[in-house]
């Protein structure tokens, strides 16, 4: 996999900037690749920048600083409709005066196309949506869903080696969505095509992606895997924002290696931790756990630090239990167990300790 | 019945499920809980919402009514409306039915238009229907005008002749026993008693107050004929009758008082030399007798005679009696025929002689200019909305008030500006000039042509296309354009195909609204179109306010409502008034 200088990547950001209104940047010096045949998703909350980032890769923005490259070619000055890169718009942008036919035709009668390779063309991208019998309708005539299929469709049916989708399921609900997470995804990895896709939702990111660029405040916090990404946050908005997740603020009290021990601000209790993003001792840290990697009444062997919990809430969830608990002075502190026939079902007011193996608790930036 | 939206296989047969399942099987109407179809019972729910709805657009609808329908039907009413001829000259009309429409009528018709004429001349509608008769054939207004003034003279000697014979026929109190009814003299007795009495009773007022209050202001009762002279002497009893009328009415005087029209004693003579009035066994029965036996001797004078050698010899033109009987009908096609270059002739439906056909013309100028001025606010009109459409809000409503800003000008400021930039000594003329684009000996004719017309109009008008455009490009959200560059189109193919197609609802409300209101415009026109930049609306205020040829106004009004309804039907037909948006 390429990393982020790689120049043979297939679509690279060097040092590209963007400001709106000459005051403020907007994506502050992204550097990214992306490597042929990879499926990309720019994850963040909004007015992160992963939407100009696209909007600069589509050309229909211009980076202030930098360079964008497709295929090795510097792409900043060549028009959006030179670039070849397919498209999906979250509100699909059908065209709503043509049929499902007349809009697959569309990009193929600007590229001078003939009638016969035309229909095959057409025919055989709707039956790639699964959408084969639609070609007379008109958009309005069909569910989001269906919209969203064709315009999918029409994103691929010129081949582009590039496409880029801006939240394309953020209209569907949840059923569908899923749906098409996985068929989009496939779809991806049969044709061998690059997606960059754009989303804030962190499931759908998750799920379909070989990589995700974490994006906030114009910056990318972390380019990984997503198993990467949600066990090995790289900094605290990253394990925030990946998951759900419990903190811990605490100052470090000793530092050795690949092991740290982290004194709690609220009751001066110590634990094990991570040090992943810390400097030295006596620095702030943020500790995060996630859910269900704690565990009650722990067994982790004698050197291992515990910690007293008081149940503040017992939440049933079918599959899962959800617990909250009072923990170093805060009681947002949330445990999920999984429903099995010998759990331990705790009620509100109940005293247990909890514990966690200390690789994963991770000891983060402040 | 087992299907699964069948009541039964969720609940189980139950009395209700059971009721409706056998009201349907009856397949009757539904019914309401109390009896009554379902279809009834909704609409008496509704009916006081309905009501109440009413109530609240009735003041609108009243006043569409009042100023808007109903003079619209009126108006087409009046473009085929012809009473007056038939009207004003009802015996002329009768007569002529006889006519072989090339020699001069006989002294019937003639002895039927002195009647007739008569009594037009003294209600004063001889120059009414002359003028009506003119639009047809120029040259009838002076004939009648003329001809009214000797009409007194016709039954002047039968007069003299009956008088010789007893001076009773001078008398209105002979007239009076000849024609009048019991009843009406009876009625007349009471009256005159009451006034005598009213009048005594003003005299011994006091003051001038209570005098004026005491006035005696009833009019004569409506004279009225008795059934035996009107059987016995039908022409005399109808003409007697008019004159009556004429003189209760017009004159406030009281037949009983006043000797009749030399007509009357005409219409005697008729009656009497063709036998009739033998039937008469009134009281004056003796008087008529005599008279009877002795208008044989009585000296003739025919009055085809005297109308054509002493009124005027235009009454031996075929022409004249022609144009009569052709618009005697009370409906006539005449003026539709005139609004399209046509004339109605005694010989059928001719072409308007070439140098008078002018409508033709004038329409086909109409459409035209409509036409231009309709494409030229297109042509300058969506830019401007698409730049309205695409800038930032601040920026647009600036530019959208520059567009509203000749609607807060008065129409006929924003016109006369246009005079002033346009005319010879201009600004636009002087700055051409002064940048040397145009010879100072060969300036521009910009106004008082079609020129002038257009740009004025194009001008005035343009706001009407740029607000439904600007309405509808606002709605067409940018990601389309993108859409179709992302798919490989140049700006120009993603303007044309994908963002122009879902415009062209605004440009066809746009073209609808500016047509119409183009067709039909006048005060613009008027006033820089010179003789060559008019449209058919001026033509039609000239009829109204100045020909007062209201029937041909109508009629050029009504084909100018039906030219648009019938674009409007074809425009719905090819675009689809459904993809009109105003916004």
């Amino acid at each position: 996999m390429p990393d982020g200088t790689n120049s043979e990547a297939f679509v690279a950001f060097d040092r590209v900037q963007k400001s709106y209104d000459g005051e403020t940047l907007v994506v502050k010096d992204l550097n990214l690749a992306i490597g042929k045949g990879e499926f990309l998703t720019m994850l963040g909350p909004s007015g992160s920048g992963k939407t100009t980032c696209l909007m600069m890769l589509a050309g229909f923005e211009t980076a202030t600083h930098g360079e964008i490259r497709l295929d090795g070619k510097e792409i900043n000055n060549i028009p959006p409709h030179k670039r070849g890169i397919g498209m999906v718009f979250q509100n699909y942008a059908l065209f709503p005066h043509m049929s499902v036919g007349e809009n697959l035709s569309f990009p193929l009668e600007v590229r001078n196309i003939g009638k016969a390779e035309r229909e095959q063309k057409i025919k055989r991208a709707l039956d790639m949506v699964q959408m084969g019998d639609f070609a007379g309708r008109r958009p309005a005539q069909m569910s989001g869903g269906q919209q969203q299929r064709i315009a999918l469709a029409r994103a691929l049916v010129f081949e582009p080696e590039l496409v880029l989708m801006d939240e394309p399921l953020g209209a569907l609900d949840k059923q569908l969505r899923e749906t098409l997470q996985f068929e989009i995804t496939n779809l991806a990895h049969e044709l061998g095509i690059t997606v960059v896709y754009v989303t804030h939702d962190q499931t759908e990111a998750l799920t379909m992606s070989d990589r995700v660029a974490v994006f906030d405040d114009g910056r990318i916090q972390q380019l990984a895997a997503p198993d990467a990404l949600y066990e090995q946050p790289q900094n605290s908005f990253v394990a925030q924002f990946i998951g759900e997740n419990n903190t811990l603020r605490g100052t470090v009290t000793k530092l050795s290696g690949d092991q740290c021990v982290v004194k709690l601000d609220g009751t001066g209790e110590e634990i094990d931790a991570l040090p992943v993003n810390v400097g030295k001792v006596g620095d702030k840290t943020v500790v995060s756990i996630r859910p269900e990697r704690v565990e009650f009444n722990p067994d982790l062997g004698p050197d291992a630090h515990t910690l007293d919990a008081e149940v503040k809430e017992f939440i049933y969830m079918g599959d899962v239990f959800r617990t909250r608990l009072k923990v170093a002075g805060r009681d947002d502190f949330i445990v999920k167990t999984r429903n099995r026939a010998d759990q331990v079902r705790l009620s509100p007011g109940q005293k247990v300790k909890i514990g966690w193996l200390p690789q994963d608790c991770r000891a983060l930036d402040a | 019945m087992t299907s699964a939206t069948d009541p039964d296989a969720y609940t189980g047969a139950t009395p209700d499920n059971a009721i409706r399942d056998a009201d349907r099987a009856e397949k009757g109407p539904v019914l309401a809980a109390d009896g009554t179809p379902l279809k009834a019972s909704l609409a008496r729910s509704l009916r006081v919402q309905k009501l109440r709805a009413l109530g609240l657009i009735a003041p609108l609808l009243i006043f569409i009514l009042v100023t808007f329908i109903a003079p619209i039907a009126d108006m087409l009413f009046r473009s085929v409306e012809n009473q007056i001829v038939s009207e004003t000259l009802p015996r002329t009309v009768q007569e002529l039915e006889r006519w072989d429409g090339e020699s001069v009528p006989d002294e019937e018709t003639f002895r039927a238009l002195a009647a007739d004429l008569m009594i037009a001349t003294e209600l004063k509608n001889h120059t009414r229907l002359g003028s009506r008769l003119n639009y047809e054939t120029t040259g009838i207004s002076s004939l009648f005008r003329q001809t009214g003034r000797d009409m007194d003279e016709v039954g002047e000697v039968y007069l003299d002749q009956f008088v010789e014979l007893d001076e009773a026929w001078e008398e209105p109190e002979t007239w009076m026993t000849l024609m009048a009814s019991d009843d009406w003299l009876t009625a007349r007795d009471q009256w005159a008693t009451d006034k005598e009495e009213a009048e005594a009773a003003q005299d011994a007022a006091t003051t001038a107050e209570e005098a004026i209050a005491l006035e005696f202001t009833t009019p004569e009762p409506d004279f009225q004929l008795n059934q035996i002279s009107q059987e016995a002497l039908p022409r005399t009893a109808s003409i007697y009758r008019q004159f009556a009328q004429v003189i209760q009415s017009e004159d406030e005087d009281s037949p009983a008082e006043e000797e009749p029209w030399a007509i009357v004693y005409q219409a005697l003579y008729e009656d009497l030399t063709a036998g009739r009035g033998e039937g008469y066994d009134g009281e004056i029965a003796g008087l008529l007798t005599e008279a009877r036996e002795a208008v044989g001797s009585f000296e003739e004078v025919p009055v085809r005679e005297f109308f054509l050698e002493e009124v005027d010899e235009d009454w031996a033109d075929p022409e004249v009696w022609g144009t009569i009987e052709a618009f005697s009908s009370p409906y006539t096609a005449g003026y539709f025929l005139a609004s399209a270059d046509f004339q109605l002739t005694p010989q059928g439906i001719e072409r308007q002689p070439e140098d008078q056909q002018i409508y033709g013309l004038l329409f086909q100028r109409t459409m035209f200019m409509s036409l231009t001025i309709m494409f030229s606010c297109i042509v300058l009109g969506y830019p401007i909305a698409f730049l309205l459409s695409n800038l930032p809000v601040r920026t647009s409503n600036l530019l959208l008030i520059l567009v509203l800003l000749p609607f807060w000008t008065s129409l006929l400021v924003r016109t006369s500006a246009w005079k002033v930039l346009l005319q010879q000594q201009g600004v636009i003329n002087d700055i051409l000039v002064w940048i040397g684009l145009v010879a100072d000996n060969n300036r521009l004719e910009l106004i008082n042509n079609q020129t002038g017309t257009i740009i004025a109009m194009t001008h005035i008008l343009l706001p009407f296309m740029i607000l439904p455009l600007y309405s509808v490009m606002k709605t067409i959200p940018p990601y389309y354009v993108r859409a179709a560059k992302s798919l490989g189109a140049t700006p120009f193919t993603a303007f044309r195909r994908v963002y122009f197609p879902q415009s062209v609802p605004g440009i066809g409300a746009g073209c609808i609204l500016v047509f119409i209101l183009a067709i039909g415009y006048y005060i613009t026109p008027e006033l820089v179109g010179g003789t060559t930049g008019t449209f058919i609306s001026n033509r039609i205020a000239y009829h109204i306010s100045s020909s007062l040829n209201w029937g041909l106004a109508a009629a050029l009004g009504s084909i100018l409502l039906a030219l648009v309804l019938v674009l409007y039907y074809l425009y719905d037909r090819i675009v689809g008034i459904d993809n009109v948006s105003l916004g």
